[in-house]
């Protein structure tokens, strides 16, 4: 089983490089572009295919060290 | 006194902070590799400035698992001196040993140059060799030092005199919130810092003015053990 992982700066939360692309965006004529938000997009190979084992799994490991939640949202998918 | 200076793969203040310690006040200091779980000799844990394990994933998210950082956490309980610089700041707030969290500079840019902090709490052990309100010329160089906590957070760091350095008003490199260059945790014996004080510890350096803080540890803990306070 797959996990892909999501990490996004949290809304209200100063996304610098977002805001870097948004004004490169607009300066090459992309006016419509509102917010950029950018973040991370892991892949984990899990050792295993028990579904809700994984979901507990993958939970703790985003708690623990892939995000920071005082700064990070995240979300994840297993395919 | 005994100091550790921890080592992790990727820290490159280390050697900035065993001369300092060694220049300014004379102690026994060592390096302590990132694997090693016992500290129990020293009084005085730091954290140096760097990029601890390349910074992969966020700044000072993976050193928080170390062995040494176990030991870290055990010797803050017991009250122990521990200090954390640049990278030992996001170390220490990734460790949850201090509140908050370390953004990206909000000008986009890694600034490294002289910053004007003023102590705004000296009543701690790394501070009290400085006035309060006193303002100090202290290096900085970051690329991610903007201070961030949610408003619950900063009323109880204003309220518990837990910010320790602001920058300078109106020269807040980073976009700092409430201009924070440096906090304590709630006891007082863990303090985290932005700006380097072991890169100003003599006039050739620039500064000196970062001298007074490991003066004002060891006389802290000299006052705490009936010696004789440092002159």
């Amino acid at each position: 089983m797959k996990a892909t992982v999501y990490v996004t700066i949290k809304q209200n939360v100063l996304d610098v490089q977002g805001t870097a692309v948004q004004g490169a965006l607009h300066s090459m004529g992309f006016e419509e572009v509102g917010k950029v938000r950018i973040g991370k997009y892991l892949e984990l190979e899990l050792g295993t295919t028990d579904r809700a084992e994984a979901e507990t799994r993958v939970k703790a490991m985003c708690e623990k060290l892939l995000a920071n939640t005082v700064i990070e949202d995240y979300r994840y998918e297993l395919v | 006194m005994n100091f550790a200076v921890l080592v992790f793969p990727g820290s490159n203040c280390d050697i900035d902070l065993y001369k300092a310690i060694e220049d300014t006040i004379g102690q026994p200091v060592d390096y302590v590799w990132h694997t090693d779980g016992d500290l129990s000799k020293y009084d005085c844990i730091l954290v140096p400035g760097g990029f601890s394990y390349g910074d992969y994933l966020r700044c000072g998210a993976i050193a928080q698992f170390t062995n040494v950082m176990k030991a870290v956490v055990k010797a803050a309980e017991e009250g122990k001196y521990i200090l954390g610089i640049c990278n030992g700041f996001q170390v220490l707030t990734e460790a949850r040993l201090l509140p908050g969290a370390l953004l990206r500079n909000n000008g986009m840019k890694f600034r490294c140059h002289q910053a004007l902090l003023r102590v705004e709490n000296n009543t701690t052990a790394f501070t009290r060799d400085y006035a309060e309100g006193e303002l100090i010329n202290i290096p900085i160089a970051h690329g991610e030092g903007n201070y961030y906590c949610d408003e619950e957070t900063l009323k109880e760091l204003q309220e518990n005199n837990q910010i320790v350095f602001r920058y300078e008003a109106g020269n807040n490199p980073n976009g700092s919130l409430d201009d924070i260059a440096g906090i304590s945790n709630r006891a007082g014996n863990v303090v985290g810092m932005m700006p380097h004080p072991e890169r100003a510890v003599h006039e050739i350096l620039g500064s000196a003015d970062g001298k007074r803080m490991f003066t004002s540890i060891l006389s802290a803990w000299r006052e705490k053990h009936d010696a004789a306070a440092i002159r």
